[in-house]
């Protein structure tokens, strides 16, 4: 990355308190990678807010020097909401977990959604409860093994990608906490997308879930395992580039570019189609039947809840004849005492 | 002018308007109210009606009713029994044959007196009779038939003539009343602007049954109430609801904040929700939240950001938001919770007026969590505390929860409106760019407030949150910055008493009996009290509470100057206790209703009575 000059670098963004993840928690890296991000964004930095619900993922704002609020298990979602809309001028994060913003807080993700205000939702999926030491999530996959599912859990998990299709989302990408490079990319661009962007991270639980996303995050195997999305570009991957997905009748399929089919044969990426069915299909991919996608799947534009707001007080403003609190007292039906 | 002979001067009557919920008997009342503010009298409403929305026609639970209460002299409650019953069936009948005082008049719809409708109200002949009001004055219009008839060349269908039915009652009720109609045709005329054969239709029934009064004027007395003598102004009528969203207004605008309000809707505190998300021309950002929790997260958010906060709920929707008040109460945000008391617990009464969340708001929330506890006690006055609840809220950086009721939230009265120039500025401690560093929780000395310094502020980045913290907003789990914590917290709350003004006791200042009461048992209780002063029989006070949380510092001296204390209450006695708690020194007695009405001015002078053993 060239390196310009901005208003503050990532250092800047570092607060007086001590960081108190676990060593070789994936939360290092993302905190490390979301400083850049802000850095690079060249905004000042009283205009950050960032707000958390409840986990070891909510404990963020206080290792990042901006305004921040950790708040209650699951509410951040409203809490940033609240906050996007009385002051549509600021930068608004909201930093959650799978517990956090799936399960607890479930609600409140979907309808910050479906209602596309302007907050950027940065989601750290490890697919385990870490805070409260070892209890299965709602991203954690079926049968596994945890303290409160000793015989396996017996629950469907949510995919964050699919809810925030289901919820009207017009902005969903995909991480590895470990890739900074990546991540600091997608973090601008969910910053500079207008409405909710929602960010899923997979992150890594070093104590109480290690490894669930080694096989495609490791090193030797990432390339071949996952496939990094982005506009405009065939999708491709693999560590030689030999690798791409088509459509097979309605489904994807993974080919080789071999035996004539060439990088031309493959789907191009759009995450600017408004219609989610091939965004769906994406962020449904799993290892080992296909790469999974990281980039940012969906990128639609859509008007934001926060403008509206401010738009029709404009408007309502401008035609109303009560212009202050005199003026309302006095309207409607009224009658003098002499 | 109508014929003298047979024209009764009151000094105030009740009239009740009751029928199906789908009758408009809400709006046929709130009309007649209306009409008689704009007429000059005194006047308090009292809308009572059951929580479903279209009730099965015909049955006792299924009624709604409209109570008000006009007068020439000051009116305080919305009254006891009822001098006027309108009666659309026998089930309104049923519903009401006690609340009607002995001798009255009970204007019924004749057409409606069939014999399936007589049982359906739990009747097995003729209700009057069965009920013994042979006595009393009934005016038997055959409603249905004459509607029908006044509406036969408009090519209206049955349906929609049938709904204009209210309208000859309300035509009855104005020529009982000797009052005009033009309030009412200039309603219609508004509501149905682009329906004028509505107008029209609604019109013709008015004034049918207006000259129905007429014709049989020789039969019936009439009454006149004459104006009221109240003080010069600019007057409206207003109900709890409005004027709590009115009092926000006004305190944002003193405040010079944005105003925020995050809900839900619940019954009975829909209406201060629709009302702000209507005063967009005031700039007010209404959010409505995907449910109660979302509702105070997004207020704690906005305050956050700098806005006066609001979120408003009723006794569910506390219990939904304990958590996140407890969450406001740590990071020391200002915030209003308005809380429209119903009858509960759980759903309980919707729709029924009840005191029951006074514990709930003092204490109903985990770990030391103290807040500020105020209670409106007139519809108009909703706006007074509402004010009061943001000014206290922004000035002393803490939660404060405002209890109103059913009964306040519908009720209305007339309101002489004040001037903006007349109220207290608010003036909220900010952090301004160049003041010297900013520590979080760094008290004022006074009043032990901290600083807001608001998102987008240079320079005062800082962190807030639910786990505890030291003066500098660093998490802290030391045992003593807890304790020290949990006290300045709670000392803070109680320095609100510098705004609390010292209790006025109404009437004697001393003697036999005080009379404690809190929030909307105002108006029922001040009325008992100047009646037993008329009686002259014994020494009686009035000491009714708006502060609860903290107390007037002068609340113990005033007990101490009465023999007997005796609070009143709508619940099983949650503010005695709260007194017993306070003030162990004096023996508190209590009357308690939870039935989900208000109380009656007879039951309070029973027992004030009964007590001092006259």
């Amino acid at each position: 990355m060239v390196e310009i000059e901005t208003l503050h670098s990532p250092k800047d963004f570092k607060s007086d308190q001590e960081v108190r993840w676990c060593p070789g928690c994936g939360d290092h890296a993302i905190l490390s990678s979301i400083m850049r991000a802000l850095s690079a964004l060249n905004i000042p930095k009283e205009k950050f807010a960032f707000i958390s619900g409840i986990g070891c993922s909510s404990r963020f704002p206080y290792y990042i020097d901006t305004y921040g609020f950790h708040s209650i298990h699951g509410r951040a979602a409203a809490i940033a909401s609240g906050v996007k809309v009385a002051n549509p001028d600021l930068s608004v994060w909201e930093i959650t977990g799978d517990g956090d913003a799936l399960a607890i807080g479930g609600n409140h993700f979907i309808h910050a959604v479906r209602r596309n205000i302007d907050i950027n939702i940065i989601l750290f999926n490890n697919e385990i409860y870490g805070l409260t030491k070892g209890q299965y999530s709602p991203t954690s996959a079926k049968g596994l093994v945890t303290k409160t599912s000793p015989y396996g859990t017996i629950e469907e998990p949510f995919q964050p990608g699919e809810l925030v299709v289901g919820a009207k989302g017009k902005f969903f990408a995909r991480t590895l906490d470990s890739n900074i490079k990546l991540s600091t990319e997608i973090y601008m661009e969910a910053a500079r997308h207008d409405g909710t962007s929602v960010v899923e991270v997979l992150q890594n639980c070093i104590i109480f879930n290690d490894g669930i996303h080694a096989a495609i995050s490791d090193k030797a195997h990432r390339d071949d395992r996952t496939i990094i999305l982005r506009q405009g570009e065939p999708m491709m991957f693999g560590k030689n580039s030999d690798k791409g997905l088509v459509l097979d009748g309605l489904k994807l399929k993974v080919v080789k570019l071999a035996n004539g089919i060439s990088e031309k044969d493959l789907l191009v990426h759009d995450a600017e189609e408004n219609n989610p069915g091939m965004h769906t299909m994406l962020a449904n991919m799993r290892y080992p039947g296909f790469p999974v996608a990281l980039g940012v799947i969906r990128a639609v534009s859509a008007p934001t809840y926060d403008m509206a707001v401010s738009g029709q007080i404009a408007k309502v403003k401008k035609s109303s004849e009560i212009k202050c609190v005199d003026d309302l007292l006095r309207s409607g039906s009224t009658w003098e005492a002499k | 002018m109508r014929n003298s002979d047979n024209v009764i001067e009151r000094e105030e009557m009740v009239i009740r308007f009751s029928g199906d919920s789908g009758d408009g008997m809400q709006l046929t009342g709130t009309l007649f109210s209306n009409t008689s503010a704009l007429f000059g009298n005194d006047i308090s409403t009292f809308p009572d009606y059951p929580a479903e929305i279209r009730a099965p026609q015909g049955t006792v639970g299924g009624i709604s009713g409209f109570q008000v209460h006009v007068g020439h002299s000051e009116i305080f409650t919305p009254g006891d029994l009822a001098d006027v019953l309108v009666a659309m069936n026998p089930a309104a009948i049923k519903a009401n044959s006690k609340l009607i005082r002995q001798g009255g008049t009970i204007i019924i719809d004749e057409d409606n007196f069939t014999e399936k409708n007589i049982t359906k109200a739990g009747y097995t002949s003729d209700p009057v009779k069965e009920d013994k009001l042979e006595d009393y004055n009934i005016i038997a219009a055959p409603i249905s038939t004459l509607v029908k008839e006044a509406l036969k060349d408009f090519g209206l269908d049955p349906k929609t003539v049938m709904r204009t039915k209210n309208m000859f009652a309300l035509g009855i009720v104005y020529w009982l009343f000797d009052r005009e109609l033009k309030y009412t045709r200039s309603f219609i005329e508004k509501k149905f602007s682009l329906r004028p054969e509505i107008i029209r239709a609604n019109m013709e029934v008015l004034n049918a049954g207006y000259n129905y009064g007429e014709t049989i004027e020789a039969l019936t007395p009439t009454y006149r109430v004459s104006p009221a003598k109240i003080d010069k102004g600019t007057y409206r009528n207003i109900n709890g609801n409005t004027s709590t969203a009115w009092g926000l207004l006004a305190a944002a605008e003193k405040a010079n904040l944005e105003l925020f309000i995050g809900s839900y809707p619940i019954t009975p505190a829909t209406g201060i929700l629709e009302e702000l998300a209507a005063r967009k021309d005031l700039g007010v950002k209404s959010f409505q939240a995907e449910d109660e929790i979302a509702g105070i997260c997004t207020a704690i958010g906005a305050s956050f950001a700098g806005r006066l906060a609001v979120t408003t709920t009723s006794g569910p929707g506390l219990a939904l938001k304990a958590e996140a008040l407890g969450l406001a109460v740590m990071t020391e945000l200002p915030l209003v919770v308005i809380n429209v008391q119903r009858g509960g617990p759980s759903t309980g009464l919707p729709t029924k007026t009840e005191q029951s969340d006074l514990m709930q708001a003092l204490y109903g929330r985990n770990g030391e969590s103290p807040v500020v506890v105020i209670a409106a006690s007139t519809p108009s006055n909703c706006f007074k505390f509402a004010f009061e609840a943001a000014r206290i809220a922004v000035e002393h950086m803490v939660p404060v929860i405002l209890l109103t009721d059913g009964f306040l939230a519908n009720g209305t009265e007339p309101w002489r409106i004040p001037s903006m120039a007349d109220l207290p500025d608010i003036n909220p401690p900010l952090a301004i760019e160049g003041d010297t560093d900013y520590i979080p929780y760094k008290r004022d000395e006074k009043l032990l407030n901290r600083k807001w310094a608001i998102p987008g502020t240079r320079g005062f980045e800082h962190r807030i949150g639910g786990l505890e913290k030291t003066i500098n907003g660093t998490v802290s789990y030391v045992p003593e910055n807890h304790e020290y914590m949990v006290k300045i917290r709670a000392e803070k709350v109680a320095r609100v008493v510098t705004k609390v003004p010292d209790m006025k006791v109404y009437g004697a200042g001393e003697g036999d009996i005080l009379v404690i009461g809190w929030g909307g048992t105002y108006g029922h209780l001040l009325t008992a009290v100047r009646e037993i002063i008329d009686d002259g029989l014994i020494e009686v006070g009035f000491a009714h509470f708006n502060y609860i949380n903290p107390l007037p510092s002068n609340t113990a001296k005033v007990f101490s100057c009465f023999k007997m204390l005796l609070v009143a209450e709508l619940n099983s006695g949650q503010f005695v206790n709260y007194l017993r708690m306070n003030f162990q020194e004096f023996n508190f007695q209590q009357i308690n209703k939870v039935q989900g009405l208000p109380f009656t001015v007879a039951e309070i002078k029973d027992k004030c009575y009964k007590i001092v053993e006259i």
